[in-house]
Order: C-alpha cells, then sequence, then structure tokens
C-alpha cells in the first residue's frame, strides 16, 4: 500500500483503512476498540453509525428484498460469486438420478428442496401448521452430552424421495397460559409440546430428546464469523465471577478438520463455528445433499435405515464425487457471508430512543451485546474492520425450564442457548418469512419472547414485565426498529 | 505510528479538487433517456407485430402461422433485449422490468408440462402445476381461485402469486412458452416443439386450446400494454427520463454505469450464463423454451455498447445518437475510454462466436453441456470477456471520480476519523 494512486479519488477509504489496520497493532488499540464500542449512555440522540448495524456493507431497503441485497461495499466484479451463491441457494434439488446431474442428489430424507425452502426471502421460517422451517434435532442424552438416536439419527426428516418412507412429522400441541405483568396486564403465551407424529421406523426410544429449531434470518452471518474470538471471550464469565446473575459462555467445538477447539457461533445453540459448517450441516440435515465436508451422500439415513442408505444417491464423478461440490459451496458460503444488512429505519424517533434507554436499563445488553468491530481478514476485506450492532453476544446462557430442550450440543447443556442476534427482527415480516421468535417461534410478539426469557435472563424479563404499558411499548417499538 | 495514520488525510486533503468537466453531462444523459425512449418504442413497435402475428395464429392455426407468430417473437427481442441496458440503474424500469422479461419461470403455472422431464410438486410454490389454462378453478391449500375467465386481469393477479418469482404469468418468456412449448431435449439438439393443433377449434391437441389461446392472447395484449407504458415513462417529463435528468450529473451518470456494470458481470455472465455452464443445465437457459438465447446475450452486449457510445440504430435503421458516456470517460482518461472501448468490442467478438456456433446448428444449451469442449470454451470466453469488460467499467467509474458507486452507505470503519473520535 505505497503511494497514492494516480487520479483515483475513490482510494482513499482504503488508504486510511490500512492506516489504522496499523494503528491497531499499538496498545492503544484496546482502548480505542473499547471507546467504538463501549454501551451508549446518552440516549438524547441516536449514536453514530447506529443507522448501518451491518457498517460499510449496509443497504437503504426496507422492502420485501430487504434481506437480500448484496453487501453494498462489494463492487460490480464481486456480484458474480454472489450471484452464483444465490443461485445454488434458490437451487431446487431433485432426486437422483436425473436429467441433471448438478442438480440431483435430494435426501433420500429430506426437510426441504432448497434453502429457501425454509428461510423465504433470506426471513424466518414459520411454525404454523404446516410448518415451514421448524425441524427437530434429535438426540439421545448421554451425561453432559448426547449422540444421534441409532434408528432415527440428528433430526426428523419429514419428507423423503419416491421409494423412500419419510421417518414422521413434527407434531406441536400449544397450551395457553396467563402471565399477568405489574400494569394488570394479562398476556397469553402458548407452550407448545412436540412429538414424533407416524414415527415410520418403529417407536422412538422413551429418552429421545427433541429440539424443535426454527430456520433463522441470513443476513448478518458473515459479519458475525468475523468477530475476534478474544472480543467474543472478552464477554465470556462462566462461571459468573462478578455475580450478576449472567454467565455467558462460549459452545467450544471442535471443527472436523482441526482438533483445536473453536467458538461457535452458528445455530440456536452455536453449534457450528463457521458458515461453511453451518452450510454444509444444513444441506446434509435438512436437504440430504452430499458436500466436502459432509461427503455422505445418504445425509442422516442411519445404519438402521438400510433401504434408505441403499438406494441411489447424486455423487458425480465429475463433482467431484459429491452431490454438492466446492464448485458450488463456496458461492453459497460467499452468498450467505455478504448478504447486505439492511439499514434501520427510525433511530432518532423519540420513542425508539426512549426504548432503547429501556432496552440498556433493563439489562438486556448483558447478553445482547449492541456492538463489535470486526477483525481484519485479507481474504473477506468487505466483512473486515467494519463497526457492526448485531446486539449478541454469541454466548449461551441458561434460559430457564420454560425455554429448556434437554438435549446438549457441544458444550452447550439442554438448557442453554446461544444468544440470537436481533438485527433485522423488524423486517421479518416485510421480507415474507415468518415473523415468530424464539427457537422455536413459539411467541407470537416481541412482547411474549421477553416473557418467555427465565433462567439467566429472568431478571431482565421482570424488568419488562414491571415496565406500564408505554414503557414496555417503547421498548417493542425499538426492538421493530432494529 | 499514530501520526502516521494520520498524515495520511493530511495529504489526501491537499488535493486539488475535481477540475470542472468540459463536456456537459446533462446533454450525456439526455442522449441516454433519447436512446431508452427510442429503444423501448421499437420494443413496443415490434411486440404489436408479434400481438398481430398471434391473433393471425389464433384465428387460423397452421405450421405457418405458429412459424410467423414464432418469428415475430424472435425479431420482437432484438430491441428488447437492448433495452437491459437501462434495467440496473433505474428504478422505474427495475421495478417495471419483472412483468415484461422475469425469468425463470415454473411453467407448470400456465399450461401442460411433461411430469417426467419437469416434476409435479414444489415444496415453495405451490402453483407449480397449477396448469391454468387446463383447470377453470384452482383449488390450493388455503382457498380457490376463479379461472374461468382467461384475461389480463387474471394474468396479472397470478404473477408472481405467493410472492414466488418463479411464478411468471405474463411477459416475453410466457408467450415463449405459448409459442414453443417445453425444450424437452435437454443438452441435445432442437428447441420446443409445441404443434399449432395446441390452439385448433377443430382437432384440438392437449385439450383447452380455447383457454390457451385466450391466455396467449391476454399475454401478448398485456406486453403491449406495460411496453406502452414505459414507452411514456422515456418520453419528454416521462418518470424515468426525469429521474435520470434530476438525479443531477454525477448521480445521473453513476445510475449509466450501475446499468452496464451490473448488468454486464452479475447478471449476463453470472446468472445467466456462467451458473448454467458450470452445473451443464439447460434450464439455466435464459431463452430456454425457443433456443434463442445466443441473440438474446448478444443484444444485451449491444444494448450496452449503445449505452456507452449514445448511439442506437433503431429498428428501422435510423440512429439516434449524441454527446456520450464515452466522450465523458475519454475527457477524464483517453486511456481508459479507450479500454472500456477494446473491451466491448471484444465482448460482442465473442458474443458473435456463441451466436455463430448456434447458428451453424449448436444451439446454446447443447454449448454447456457437460464435454462439449468446443461450445463450453466459446461460452467461457464470453463470460471472460464480460470480466475484462467490467474491470473497465469500474475503471471508468474512477476516472469520472464518482466515487464508488455500489458503495453506498459506506460510512462506518472506512471512514475512521469520524469513528475513532
Amino acid at each position: 500500500m505505497g503511494g497514492l494512486p494516480a487520479g483515483g479519488g475513490c482510494r482513499l477509504p482504503a488508504i486510511l483503512a490500512a492506516a489504522i489496520g496499523a494503528l491497531f497493532a499499538v496498545p492503544a488499540a484496546a482502548s480505542l476498540y473499547e471507546a467504538v464500542t463501549a454501551p451508549a449512555t446518552d440516549f438524547s440522540r441516536p449514536e453514530a453509525y447506529e443507522r448501518n448495524p451491518g457498517g460499510a456493507t449496509t443497504v437503504r431497503r426496507d422492502d420485501r428484498g430487504a434481506f437480500a441485497q448484496m453487501a453494498a461495499n462489494l463492487g460490480f466484479t464481486d456480484r458474480m460469486e454472489f450471484t452464483l451463491g444465490e443461485a445454488v441457494f434458490q437451487r431446487r434439488w431433485v432426486a437422483a438420478p436425473s436429467s441433471t446431474q448438478a442438480a440431483d442428489g435430494l435426501g433420500p430424507l429430506y426437510n426441504a428442496r432448497s434453502c429457501d425452502g425454509c428461510h423465504p426471502g433470506n426471513g424466518r421460517g414459520r411454525p404454523a401448521a404446516p410448518a415451514e422451517g421448524l425441524i427437530l434435532r434429535l438426540g439421545i442424552p448421554d451425561g453432559g452430552d448426547a449422540r444421534p438416536d441409532p434408528v432415527y439419527g440428528a433430526q426428523l426428516q419429514d419428507l423423503a424421495v419416491a421409494g423412500q418412507h419419510r421417518e414422521g412429522a413434527l407434531a406441536v400441541t400449544y397450551t395457553e397460559h396467563r402471565v399477568t405483568l405489574a400494569d394488570g396486564t394479562s398476556v397469553s403465551l402458548r407452550a407448545p409440546s412436540y412429538a414424533i407424529a407416524d414415527p415410520a421406523f418403529g417407536d422412538p426410544d422413551p429418552r429421545l430428546a427433541l429440539s424443535p429449531r426454527l430456520a433463522p434470518q441470513l443476513i448478518g452471518l458473515g459479519l458475525l464469523a468475523m468477530i475476534d474470538e478474544a472480543d467474543l471471550l472478552a464477554n465470556a464469565d462462566p462461571d459468573d465471577a462478578d455475580g450478576d446473575g449472567i454467565s455467558g459462555r462460549p459452545n467450544l467445538i471442535r471443527d472436523r478438520d482441526d482438533d483445536a477447539p473453536v467458538i461457535g457461533r452458528f445455530g440456536w445453540k452455536a453449534g457450528q463455528p463457521t458458515l461453511a459448517a453451518q452450510n454444509a450441516s444444513a444441506l446434509a440435515l435438512d436437504i440430504g445433499l452430499s458436500s466436502p465436508l459432509y461427503p455422505d451422500p445418504a445425509g442422516d439415513c442411519t445404519a438402521a435405515q438400510t433401504a434408505c442408505r441403499a438406494t441411489t444417491h447424486g455423487d458425480s464423478p465429475q463433482f467431484e464425487g459429491l452431490e454438492v461440490p466446492s464448485l458450488l459451496t463456496g458461492p453459497l458460503d460467499y452468498y450467505l457471508a455478504h448478504i447486505a444488512m439492511p439499514a434501520r429505519r427510525t433511530i432518532d424517533d423519540p420513542t425508539v430512543l426512549r426504548g432503547k434507554a429501556l432496552f440498556y436499563g433493563a439489562g438486556c445488553i448483558a447478553c445482547h451485546t449492541p456492538k463489535f468491530v470486526t477483525a481484519t481478514d485479507p481474504a473477506w476485506p468487505a466483512l473486515s474492520r467494519q463497526l457492526i450492532w448485531p446486539y449478541t453476544d454469541l454466548l449461551l446462557h441458561d434460559m430457564g425450564d420454560g425455554l429448556a430442550d434437554g438435549l446438549p450440543e457441544g458444550s452447550a447443556t439442554g438448557r442453554e442457548w446461544r444468544t440470537p442476534p436481533l438485527w433485522g427482527i423488524g423486517l421479518l415480516a416485510t421480507v415474507g418469512g415468518g415473523a415468530n421468535f424464539l427457537h422455536d417461534g413459539r411467541a407470537r410478539t416481541l412482547d411474549e419472547a421477553i416473557l418467555w426469557h427465565g433462567g439467566e435472563a429472568e431478571a431482565a424479563r421482570n424488568a419488562f414485565a414491571a415496565m406500564d404499558a408505554a414503557e414496555r411499548a417503547a421498548l417493542i417499538a425499538f426492538l421493530e426498529s432494529l | 505510528m499514530r501520526q502516521t495514520a494520520w498524515a495520511v488525510p493530511a495529504i489526501m486533503l491537499a488535493l486539488p479538487v475535481t477540475v470542472a468537466q468540459a463536456h456537459d453531462e446533462t446533454a450525456v444523459l439526455t442522449t441516454y433517456a433519447d436512446i431508452a425512449h427510442a429503444a423501448y418504442e421499437d420494443s413496443l413497435i415490434t411486440a404489436r407485430a408479434l400481438d398481430a402475428a398471434i391473433d393471425a395464429l389464433i384465428a387460423d392455426p397452421s405450421e405457418a402461422t405458429l412459424a410467423a407468430a414464432r418469428e415475430a417473437w424472435i425479431a420482437a427481442r432484438v430491441p428488447y433485449q437492448q433495452t437491459e441496458a437501462f434495467r440496473f440503474g433505474n428504478p422505474a424500469v427495475d421495478d417495471w422490468e419483472g412483468k415484461v422479461n422475469a425469468w425463470p419461470l415454473d411453467e407448470g403455472l400456465i399450461d401442460y408440462v411433461d411430469e417426467a422431464f419437469y416434476g409435479s410438486e414444489s415444496d415453495i410454490n405451490r402453483f407449480y402445476t397449477a396448469n391454468v389454462i387446463s383447470n377453470p378453478t384452482l383449488t390450493l391449500a388455503g382457498g380457490e381461485i376463479d379461472a374461468s375467465v382467461i384475461d389480463a386481469a387474471l394474468l396479472q393477479s397470478l404473477h408472481e402469486i405467493d410472492e414466488v418469482e418463479a411464478n411468471v404469468a405474463t411477459g416475453y418468456h410466457a408467450i415463449e412458452f405459448l409459442l414453443w412449448g417445453q425444450d424437452l431435449n435437454g443438452t441435445g439438439p432442437g428447441a420446443g416443439a409445441r404443434p399449432y393443433t395446441d390452439y385448433a377449434t377443430d382437432g384440438c391437441t392437449n385439450g383447452n386450446c380455447d383457454r390457451r389461446a385466450a391466455y396467449l392472447a391476454a399475454a401478448s395484449d398485456l406486453l403491449v400494454a406495460d411496453l406502452e407504458e414505459m414507452v411514456a415513462m422515456w418520453a419528454p417529463g416521462g418518470e424515468a427520463r426525469q429521474a435520470v435528468l434530476d438525479a443531477g450529473p454525477k448521480d445521473g451518470v453513476a445510475m449509466m454505469l450501475t446499468g452496464l456494470g451490473s448488468l454486464s458481470y452479475g447478471e449476463l455472465a453470472g446468472e445467466r450464463m456462467q451458473l448454467g455452464l458450470m452445473l451443464h443445465d439447460p434450464e439455466e437457459e435464459h431463452d430456454c423454451f425457443s433456443d434463442n438465447t445466443h441473440w438474446s446475450h448478444y443484444y444485451d452486449q449491444v444494448g450496452m455498447m449503445n449505452v456507452y457510445h449514445g448511439r442506437y440504430q433503431r429498428v428501422d435503421g435510423s440512429v439516434v445518437e449524441g454527446p456520450s458516456l464515452s466522450h465523458l470517460v475519454a475527457e477524464a482518461d483517453p486511456a481508459v475510454d479507450a479500454a472500456v472501448t477494446a473491451a466491448m468490442e471484444e465482448t460482442l467478438a465473442r458474443m458473435q462466436a456463441i451466436v455463430d456456433l448456434a447458428e451453424s446448428g449448436k444451439a446454446y444449451d447443447q454449448q454447456i453441456a457437460a464435454g462439449d469442449t468446443e461450445g463450453n470454451q466459446v461460452v467461457q470466453a464470453v463470460i471472460d470477456a464480460l470480466k475484462a469488460q467490467t474491470e473497465t467499467i469500474e475503471a471508468a467509474v474512477a476516472a469520472l471520480e464518482l466515487g464508488d458507486i455500489a458503495f453506498e452507505g459506506s460510512d462506518s470503519l472506512d471512514n475512521p476519523e469520524a469513528v475513532f473520535q
């Protein structure tokens, strides 16, 4: 990066970014970082850059396409990889063999034929019947760990290709129960109960834990991947040393290709350390596709499911012996890393600012961390050194009995969940996906979602329940503005 | 280190501000709008000819009237594809474009399909095999739709129904499907082979010929109406023309370049070419029913050159021209203008190779077949040329000091002065 490029006025930011990168190498960096990411104390006006939750990736969109844009700081020549990845994401897979070897390999067991089958508009799935993008993870708890069911595997697939049996269907029944807030307002929460309907491979093991998981919105994933591990660990307090009732533990995962433990970031229990691993897991479990990280073409078919394992698969010699070769997973990973973050809309509205103050005051930011600055990685320049506003610490928290699923994953217990990022939640309905909250979409409104918080989040929940109607409305208005 | 960091902006601030351009950007924007108006008007003229040919087919179905309608469709694509250079960068066009040129489509929404080839269901589209032509009432999970009368209003209501983009009920590709039918040849020779008897009142094949004719007539009428709307938008005082002129010299020129940069690489080289080539999948072919893809791609390139050089040859042979983007870039940096011009010529030459191969009997869907080394190379050469062309367009953006026009909202850490107080 020597010298000034001739005549190129637009090169200024790159030079400055490099210079600031150098700045971070000196001890002053830590305090600079802390200053930039320190929680707000002045709620009379918006913070600098608060409108752009994804930093320079942010786009000004608040319509149906708000979650479907390319990061604003990519250029024309980057659009090839992004577009190819989008096409893989939207590709409808068919059973093998088919006339198009590049698009076959569906199943044999699957939950959806395409990625966007569960993430419409790159938004959330819906728990409504028939569920769309709500699946059951399965496991038999074994001490602090869990193993896949020997018959049904790691996930219940409710669809199968012709000639194969689907495993069963997700059955959910809700029981409404009322909670009364401090001002006398009554809110009805629906408590779900899950079961496997029509199990095709015999009665499930009575010890089997069913963990419902709703397909989340897919914005900002590349930015979450770029938060420095040290910055995540700085928020961890596994033994609650500060005595605030909130622990926060990283889900330490041993990657398949790497025995050193790394921090899990993706999935409702942070079970996947990288975006590539998360994507490959979804291809395998949800669509039944083999890829470089999950080379088994039978997906989640277990040894007990002999017909499923014996049937035709879509691995093709000209495609690395896989159903989804690296030729396709590369663009898919690129796409999911570079979906633009939509800008916030009403950051200077007095009600929103009041709600923001209440959100901070209630202690929500103890887990829903407002800000990070992403690390620098020359392989991901558009995602590097961005000031981002995800409202998550990506750590695990005990959320109490009401939300517990009883299924450990990695170092997460059956009561722990990863703090989900809150960015974009105000646009969930706008983009055409579901607008439901929590890991299984049981909460129909943000009020319900907050009132379900227990365990480490109980104090924050109680603070919300103690607010008057105007305060609660302001806090919700703040969330809707994200 | 800190001092070094802040020394850089000080140097940058010392640079002189941009000198005023001698060339008049407003004249360039006017040329741009004039070409858009002429190209959409030509699209309308050829769509009216298509509409007349379709009326003739419906009135008297025969090999000859079907062939004439197909020829009219191919002729209509010539000016229309040249307008695609206006799509990206002009919100008025991009918002409108979907009802005219949406692709790819789940054609089972419209008419009968070969289920062995196409499949019978989709988990993301409940209209995947709705077959409006055969079903006066569409019964779906969640209710019924009355489709007893096939008219423009019905087609409009079905277009992108359920917010599924593949539910394409209107536009060029819906008409293409109704004229050619599915191309069941995969990467082998041959296009769609719909018989004219699909429209016969006597000896109707595949059933519901009257409803099929009603559908085709309605889709054709709608295409004409939609193009009338776009012609008006580019006429003096029209919304799209005004948006470009009102954007001002800098943003207006940026809109022009956004159109070229976005179409060149992401849309044309990426979605319409590289994907199909990579997967060797004829379903990823742009004009997949008619096998007219080579010309569609070719005229996209011609359209981009029209915009850059400020010159459009109309279907009647007359020419619309004026001060151009090329002039502006040449004033800023002649080498960049020469590079853009050369890259565009190179792309056109390589596009010509695709056309020549297709016209010699190897259609675009055969060119992308697995193992067809000759075809694959010819297509890849175009993709590579489009990439090189896009890089020169980015150089033109830099030469004109338009900033990073795709870099909207880049005020985060790239502007550390503001963040790191």
